[in-house]
Protein backbone atom coordinates (compact mmCIF):
# COMPACT_ATOMS: atom_id res chain seq x y z
CA UNK A 1 0.00 0.00 0.00
CA UNK A 2 2.47 2.65 -1.25
CA UNK A 3 0.82 3.85 -3.89
CA UNK A 4 -0.73 6.61 -2.05
CA UNK A 5 3.41 7.75 -1.37
CA UNK A 6 4.06 7.32 -4.99
CA UNK A 7 0.87 9.68 -5.84
CA UNK A 8 1.84 12.63 -4.21
CA UNK A 9 5.04 12.58 -5.46
CA UNK A 10 4.02 12.14 -8.83
CA UNK A 11 1.52 15.16 -7.87
CA UNK A 12 4.34 17.43 -6.48
CA UNK A 13 6.15 16.60 -9.89
CA UNK A 14 3.40 17.65 -12.21
CA UNK A 15 2.55 20.86 -10.00
CA UNK A 16 5.78 22.13 -10.33
CA UNK A 17 5.50 21.61 -14.09
CA UNK A 18 3.05 23.35 -13.90
CA UNK A 19 4.05 26.47 -11.99
CA UNK A 20 7.19 26.34 -14.38
CA UNK A 21 4.75 26.51 -17.52
CA UNK A 22 2.60 28.90 -16.12
CA UNK A 23 0.07 26.37 -16.85
CA UNK A 24 -3.49 26.72 -14.74
CA UNK A 25 -4.89 23.52 -15.24
CA UNK A 26 -3.68 20.43 -16.10
CA UNK A 27 -6.10 18.11 -17.96
CA UNK A 28 -4.44 14.86 -18.26
CA UNK A 29 -1.72 12.95 -17.05
CA UNK A 30 -0.48 10.24 -18.46
CA UNK A 31 2.09 7.19 -16.99
CA UNK A 32 3.79 4.41 -17.73
CA UNK A 33 3.22 1.79 -15.05
CA UNK A 34 4.86 -1.63 -15.36
CA UNK A 35 3.50 -4.85 -14.75
CA UNK A 36 5.89 -6.13 -12.11
CA UNK A 37 6.21 -2.41 -10.97
CA UNK A 38 4.55 -3.64 -7.45
CA UNK A 39 1.78 -0.77 -8.09
CA UNK A 40 -1.57 -1.87 -8.67
CA UNK A 41 -3.30 0.13 -11.29
CA UNK A 42 -7.00 0.10 -9.42
CA UNK A 43 -5.42 1.71 -6.44
CA UNK A 44 -3.22 4.19 -7.90
CA UNK A 45 -6.68 5.75 -9.77
CA UNK A 46 -8.45 5.65 -6.46
CA UNK A 47 -5.58 7.52 -4.67
CA UNK A 48 -4.81 9.69 -7.14
CA UNK A 49 -8.58 11.03 -7.58
CA UNK A 50 -8.68 11.25 -3.63
CA UNK A 51 -5.05 13.58 -3.50
CA UNK A 52 -5.72 15.51 -6.99
CA UNK A 53 -8.84 17.51 -4.82
CA UNK A 54 -6.23 19.10 -2.51
CA UNK A 55 -4.05 20.66 -5.44
CA UNK A 56 -3.88 23.72 -7.13
CA UNK A 57 -3.45 22.42 -10.66
CA UNK A 58 -5.06 19.08 -11.00
CA UNK A 59 -8.57 19.00 -9.60
CA UNK A 60 -9.94 18.38 -12.99
CA UNK A 61 -7.23 16.23 -13.95
CA UNK A 62 -8.10 13.07 -15.74
CA UNK A 63 -5.22 10.19 -15.09
CA UNK A 64 -4.63 7.82 -17.87
CA UNK A 65 -2.32 4.35 -16.57
CA UNK A 66 -0.40 2.63 -19.52
CA UNK A 67 0.28 -0.77 -18.35
CA UNK A 68 3.29 -1.71 -19.88
CA UNK A 69 3.61 -5.69 -20.54
CA UNK A 70 6.71 -7.54 -18.64
CA UNK A 71 8.96 -9.22 -20.59
CA UNK A 72 12.33 -11.06 -19.24
CA UNK A 73 15.18 -11.56 -21.19
CA UNK A 74 17.31 -14.79 -21.20
CA UNK A 75 21.40 -14.82 -21.60
CA UNK A 76 21.63 -18.06 -22.73
CA UNK A 77 19.34 -18.68 -25.37
CA UNK A 78 18.73 -14.89 -26.02
CA UNK A 79 15.17 -15.37 -26.25
CA UNK A 80 12.61 -13.46 -24.50
CA UNK A 81 9.84 -14.18 -22.81
CA UNK A 82 6.15 -13.24 -20.60
CA UNK A 83 7.29 -12.46 -16.94
CA UNK A 84 4.13 -12.81 -15.43
CA UNK A 85 4.00 -15.88 -17.02
CA UNK A 86 7.45 -17.69 -16.32
CA UNK A 87 8.90 -15.75 -13.84
CA UNK A 88 12.33 -16.33 -13.10
CA UNK A 89 12.88 -19.49 -15.48
CA UNK A 90 13.42 -19.61 -19.39
CA UNK A 91 10.77 -21.54 -20.99
CA UNK A 92 12.75 -21.87 -24.17
CA UNK A 93 15.41 -23.32 -22.56
CA UNK A 94 15.24 -23.97 -18.81
CA UNK A 95 17.81 -21.52 -17.90
CA UNK A 96 18.02 -19.17 -14.82
CA UNK A 97 20.09 -16.23 -16.22
CA UNK A 98 17.63 -14.12 -16.90
CA UNK A 99 16.60 -10.71 -16.26
CA UNK A 100 13.52 -8.52 -16.80
CA UNK A 101 13.89 -6.17 -19.88
CA UNK A 102 10.81 -4.09 -18.98
CA UNK A 103 7.90 -4.20 -16.47
CA UNK A 104 9.26 -2.13 -13.73
CA UNK A 105 8.97 1.41 -14.88
CA UNK A 106 6.80 4.19 -12.93
CA UNK A 107 7.20 6.98 -15.68
CA UNK A 108 5.47 10.34 -15.96
CA UNK A 109 4.59 10.24 -19.46
CA UNK A 110 3.21 13.54 -20.06
CA UNK A 111 0.37 15.93 -19.30
CA UNK A 112 -2.12 17.88 -21.17
CA UNK A 113 -2.69 21.54 -19.89
CA UNK A 114 -4.77 24.13 -20.91
CA UNK A 115 -3.60 27.07 -22.08
CA UNK A 116 -6.04 30.86 -22.11
CA UNK A 117 -6.18 31.57 -25.57
CA UNK A 118 -4.90 34.82 -27.03
CA UNK A 119 -8.28 36.50 -28.99
CA UNK A 120 -5.48 36.19 -31.71
CA UNK A 121 -4.91 32.44 -31.87
CA UNK B 1 -9.29 27.14 -24.71
CA UNK B 2 -6.33 25.17 -26.12
CA UNK B 3 -4.65 21.76 -24.92
CA UNK B 4 -1.12 21.86 -25.50
CA UNK B 5 0.58 18.25 -24.41
CA UNK B 6 4.24 19.17 -22.45
CA UNK B 7 5.74 15.59 -22.58
CA UNK B 8 7.74 14.76 -19.24
CA UNK B 9 8.99 10.99 -19.40
CA UNK B 10 10.15 11.13 -15.88
CA UNK B 11 10.98 8.10 -13.99
CA UNK B 12 9.16 8.56 -10.52
CA UNK B 13 11.31 6.96 -8.25
CA UNK B 14 14.42 8.84 -10.18
CA UNK B 15 14.68 11.74 -7.66
CA UNK B 16 14.96 9.40 -4.86
CA UNK B 17 17.45 7.46 -6.42
CA UNK B 18 19.49 10.56 -6.24
CA UNK B 19 18.58 11.60 -3.33
CA UNK B 20 19.91 8.27 -2.15
CA UNK B 21 23.23 7.75 -3.83
CA UNK B 22 24.13 11.42 -2.66
CA UNK B 23 23.69 10.38 0.90
CA UNK B 24 25.40 7.43 0.54
CA UNK B 25 28.20 9.09 -0.43
CA UNK B 26 28.26 11.56 2.08
CA UNK B 27 28.30 9.03 5.08
CA UNK B 28 30.85 7.11 3.05
CA UNK B 29 33.23 10.21 3.49
CA UNK B 30 32.09 10.33 7.02
CA UNK B 31 33.14 6.88 7.71
CA UNK B 32 29.83 6.08 8.70
CA UNK B 33 28.34 2.69 7.75
CA UNK B 34 23.94 2.65 7.15
CA UNK B 35 22.77 -0.81 7.02
CA UNK B 36 19.04 -1.16 5.92
CA UNK B 37 17.56 -3.43 8.10
CA UNK B 38 14.08 -5.44 6.38
CA UNK B 39 11.95 -8.21 7.41
CA UNK B 40 8.37 -9.02 8.22
CA UNK B 41 6.31 -7.76 11.20
CA UNK B 42 7.92 -10.37 13.81
CA UNK B 43 10.94 -11.96 12.27
CA UNK B 44 13.16 -10.50 15.00
CA UNK B 45 14.38 -7.72 13.86
CA UNK B 46 14.88 -5.75 16.96
CA UNK B 47 16.12 -9.02 18.97
CA UNK B 48 18.71 -9.57 16.72
CA UNK B 49 19.66 -6.04 16.34
CA UNK B 50 20.36 -5.98 20.08
CA UNK B 51 22.10 -8.80 19.98
CA UNK B 52 24.23 -7.78 17.55
CA UNK B 53 25.13 -4.26 18.74
CA UNK B 54 26.06 -6.05 22.50
CA UNK B 55 28.14 -7.83 20.67
CA UNK B 56 29.62 -4.79 18.53
CA UNK B 57 29.39 -1.61 20.78
CA UNK B 58 32.81 -2.55 22.14
CA UNK B 59 34.59 -1.89 19.18
CA UNK B 60 32.35 0.61 17.42
CA UNK B 61 30.26 3.33 17.88
CA UNK B 62 26.77 2.73 16.77
CA UNK B 63 23.17 4.21 16.45
CA UNK B 64 19.50 3.26 15.69
CA UNK B 65 16.82 4.59 13.47
CA UNK B 66 13.62 2.62 13.91
CA UNK B 67 11.04 3.38 11.96
CA UNK B 68 7.30 2.17 12.58
CA UNK B 69 4.32 3.76 11.24
CA UNK B 70 3.25 4.56 15.07
CA UNK B 71 4.93 4.10 18.52
CA UNK B 72 7.99 3.91 20.09
CA UNK B 73 8.63 0.90 21.24
CA UNK B 74 11.34 -0.29 19.64
CA UNK B 75 13.45 2.72 19.87
CA UNK B 76 12.94 2.19 24.00
CA UNK B 77 13.31 -1.46 23.79
CA UNK B 78 16.76 -1.00 21.76
CA UNK B 79 18.26 1.65 24.28
CA UNK B 80 17.71 0.08 27.05
CA UNK B 81 19.06 -3.30 25.72
CA UNK B 82 22.40 -1.84 24.75
CA UNK B 83 22.76 1.73 26.10
CA UNK B 84 23.13 2.80 22.75
CA UNK B 85 22.04 5.63 21.00
CA UNK B 86 18.48 4.99 19.45
CA UNK B 87 15.79 7.25 17.45
CA UNK B 88 12.46 6.31 16.43
CA UNK B 89 10.61 7.69 13.05
CA UNK B 90 7.77 8.09 12.56
CA UNK B 91 6.21 7.33 8.52
CA UNK B 92 2.99 8.81 9.61
CA UNK B 93 0.97 5.73 7.82
CA UNK B 94 3.59 5.09 5.22
CA UNK B 95 4.95 1.57 4.49
CA UNK B 96 8.01 2.54 3.80
CA UNK B 97 11.29 4.77 4.27
CA UNK B 98 12.74 6.85 1.28
CA UNK B 99 16.13 8.22 1.43
CA UNK B 100 14.47 12.17 2.40
CA UNK B 101 13.38 10.56 5.70
CA UNK B 102 16.51 8.54 6.01
CA UNK B 103 17.95 11.74 5.83
CA UNK B 104 16.22 13.26 8.61
CA UNK B 105 16.77 10.38 10.77
CA UNK B 106 20.32 10.66 10.92
CA UNK B 107 20.12 14.26 11.42
CA UNK B 108 18.24 13.77 14.38
CA UNK B 109 20.40 11.11 15.70
CA UNK B 110 23.24 13.13 15.37
CA UNK B 111 26.13 11.09 13.37
CA UNK B 112 29.36 12.77 14.48
CA UNK B 113 30.67 10.60 16.49
CA UNK B 114 29.28 7.46 14.92
CA UNK B 115 30.65 4.25 12.99
CA UNK B 116 27.87 2.27 12.03
CA UNK B 117 24.17 2.78 11.98
CA UNK B 118 21.33 0.49 11.66
CA UNK B 119 17.96 1.63 10.38
CA UNK B 120 15.44 -0.78 11.47
CA UNK B 121 12.75 -0.19 8.43
CA UNK B 122 9.27 -1.04 8.36
CA UNK B 123 8.22 -4.54 8.75
CA UNK B 124 7.11 -4.97 5.19
CA UNK B 125 8.66 -7.38 2.34
CA UNK B 126 7.01 -5.30 -0.71
CA UNK B 127 7.52 -1.16 -0.23
CA UNK B 128 10.68 -1.09 1.42
CA UNK B 129 12.44 -2.90 -1.15
CA UNK B 130 11.42 -0.55 -3.68
CA UNK B 131 12.92 2.58 -2.01
CA UNK B 132 16.34 3.16 -1.92
CA UNK B 133 16.74 4.38 1.77
CA UNK B 134 20.94 5.65 0.70
CA UNK B 135 22.22 2.28 2.84
CA UNK B 136 25.09 0.84 2.23
CA UNK B 137 24.63 -2.18 2.79
CA UNK B 138 20.67 -4.37 2.67
CA UNK B 139 20.08 -6.90 5.89
CA UNK B 140 16.99 -9.02 5.44
CA UNK B 141 15.87 -11.04 8.09
CA UNK B 142 13.64 -14.30 7.50
CA UNK B 143 12.20 -16.35 10.37
CA UNK B 144 11.82 -19.70 10.28
CA UNK B 145 8.18 -19.59 11.75
CA UNK B 146 7.73 -17.51 8.33
CA UNK B 147 8.21 -20.57 5.85
CA UNK B 148 11.06 -21.43 3.27
CA UNK B 149 8.94 -20.25 0.38
CA UNK B 150 9.00 -16.18 1.18
CA UNK B 151 12.20 -15.62 -1.66
CA UNK B 152 9.62 -17.03 -3.95
CA UNK B 153 6.77 -14.86 -3.09
CA UNK B 154 8.90 -11.40 -2.32
CA UNK B 155 11.85 -12.03 -4.62
CA UNK B 156 12.89 -8.16 -4.93
CA UNK B 157 13.60 -8.10 -1.01
CA UNK B 158 16.05 -10.77 -1.65
CA UNK B 159 17.50 -9.69 -4.91
CA UNK B 160 18.37 -6.82 -3.24
CA UNK B 161 20.03 -8.20 0.17
CA UNK B 162 23.89 -8.59 0.43
CA UNK B 163 23.29 -10.51 3.82
CA UNK B 164 20.16 -12.43 4.33
CA UNK B 165 20.19 -14.01 8.23
CA UNK B 166 17.28 -16.69 8.41
CA UNK B 167 16.66 -16.19 11.86
CA UNK B 168 15.43 -18.32 14.95
CA UNK B 169 17.07 -21.28 14.09
CA UNK B 170 16.66 -22.89 17.64
CA UNK B 171 13.09 -23.51 16.32
CA UNK B 172 13.70 -25.18 13.34
CA UNK B 173 12.64 -28.88 14.53
CA UNK B 174 8.94 -27.76 14.80
CA UNK B 175 8.45 -25.97 11.82
CA UNK B 176 8.23 -27.95 8.05
CA UNK B 177 11.31 -25.33 7.47
CA UNK B 178 13.91 -26.68 4.96
CA UNK B 179 17.28 -24.50 4.92
CA UNK B 180 18.82 -26.37 2.05
CA UNK B 181 15.44 -25.75 -0.09
CA UNK B 182 15.65 -21.83 0.71
CA UNK B 183 19.14 -21.44 0.68
CA UNK B 184 18.92 -22.63 -3.23
CA UNK B 185 15.75 -19.83 -3.33
CA UNK B 186 18.04 -17.01 -2.39
CA UNK B 187 20.73 -18.34 -4.76
CA UNK B 188 18.47 -18.21 -7.67
CA UNK B 189 17.78 -14.61 -7.23
CA UNK B 190 20.85 -13.40 -5.70
CA UNK B 191 23.73 -15.41 -6.17
CA UNK B 192 26.35 -13.20 -4.31
CA UNK B 193 24.08 -12.91 -1.20
CA UNK B 194 25.48 -14.13 1.85
CA UNK B 195 23.31 -16.11 4.22
CA UNK B 196 23.70 -17.10 7.96
CA UNK B 197 21.47 -19.38 9.99
CA UNK B 198 21.21 -17.77 13.36
CA UNK B 199 18.99 -17.42 16.73
CA UNK B 200 18.85 -13.89 18.11
CA UNK B 201 17.25 -15.18 21.19
CA UNK B 202 19.76 -18.12 21.60
CA UNK B 203 22.65 -16.36 20.22
CA UNK B 204 23.63 -18.72 17.98
CA UNK B 205 25.94 -17.87 14.77
CA UNK B 206 25.43 -14.34 15.88
CA UNK B 207 29.65 -13.77 16.08
CA UNK B 208 29.58 -14.53 12.51
CA UNK B 209 27.04 -11.55 12.05
CA UNK B 210 29.11 -9.49 14.14
CA UNK B 211 32.38 -10.43 12.44
CA UNK B 212 30.62 -10.04 8.60
CA UNK B 213 29.53 -5.93 9.94
CA UNK B 214 33.61 -5.13 11.20
CA UNK B 215 34.60 -6.70 7.98
CA UNK B 216 32.19 -4.38 6.04
CA UNK B 217 33.15 -1.06 7.98
CA UNK B 218 36.97 -2.06 7.53
CA UNK B 219 36.58 -2.43 3.62
CA UNK B 220 34.63 0.82 3.51
CA UNK B 221 37.33 2.66 5.42
CA UNK B 222 39.65 1.05 3.59
CA UNK B 223 38.59 2.13 0.23
CA UNK B 224 38.22 6.23 1.46
CA UNK B 225 41.71 5.97 1.88
CA UNK B 226 42.58 4.44 -1.79
CA UNK B 227 40.38 6.88 -3.51
CA UNK B 228 41.73 9.88 -0.92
Amino acid sequence: MHELGIVVNVIDEVEKVAEDNKVDKVLRLTMEIGEVSAIVPDLFSDCFEWAKKRTKHLTDCELELIVLEAVTYCQDCKGTYRTTKYGKTCPHCGSGNTYLLTGNEVTIKGISVAEPTSDNA
Amino acid sequence: MQVKTILLNKNVLEGNDREADILRGELRERGVLLVNVMSSPGAGKTTTLVNLINRLKGELRIGVMEADIDSDVDAVTVARRTGVKSVQLHTGGMCHLDAGMTRQGLEELGIEDLDLVFLENVGNLVCPAEYDTGAHLDMMILSVPEGDDKPLKYPLVFQKCSLVLINKIDAIDYFDFDLQAVRGYIADRNPKAVVLAVSAKTGENMDSVADYFKTKRGEMLCQNKTTK
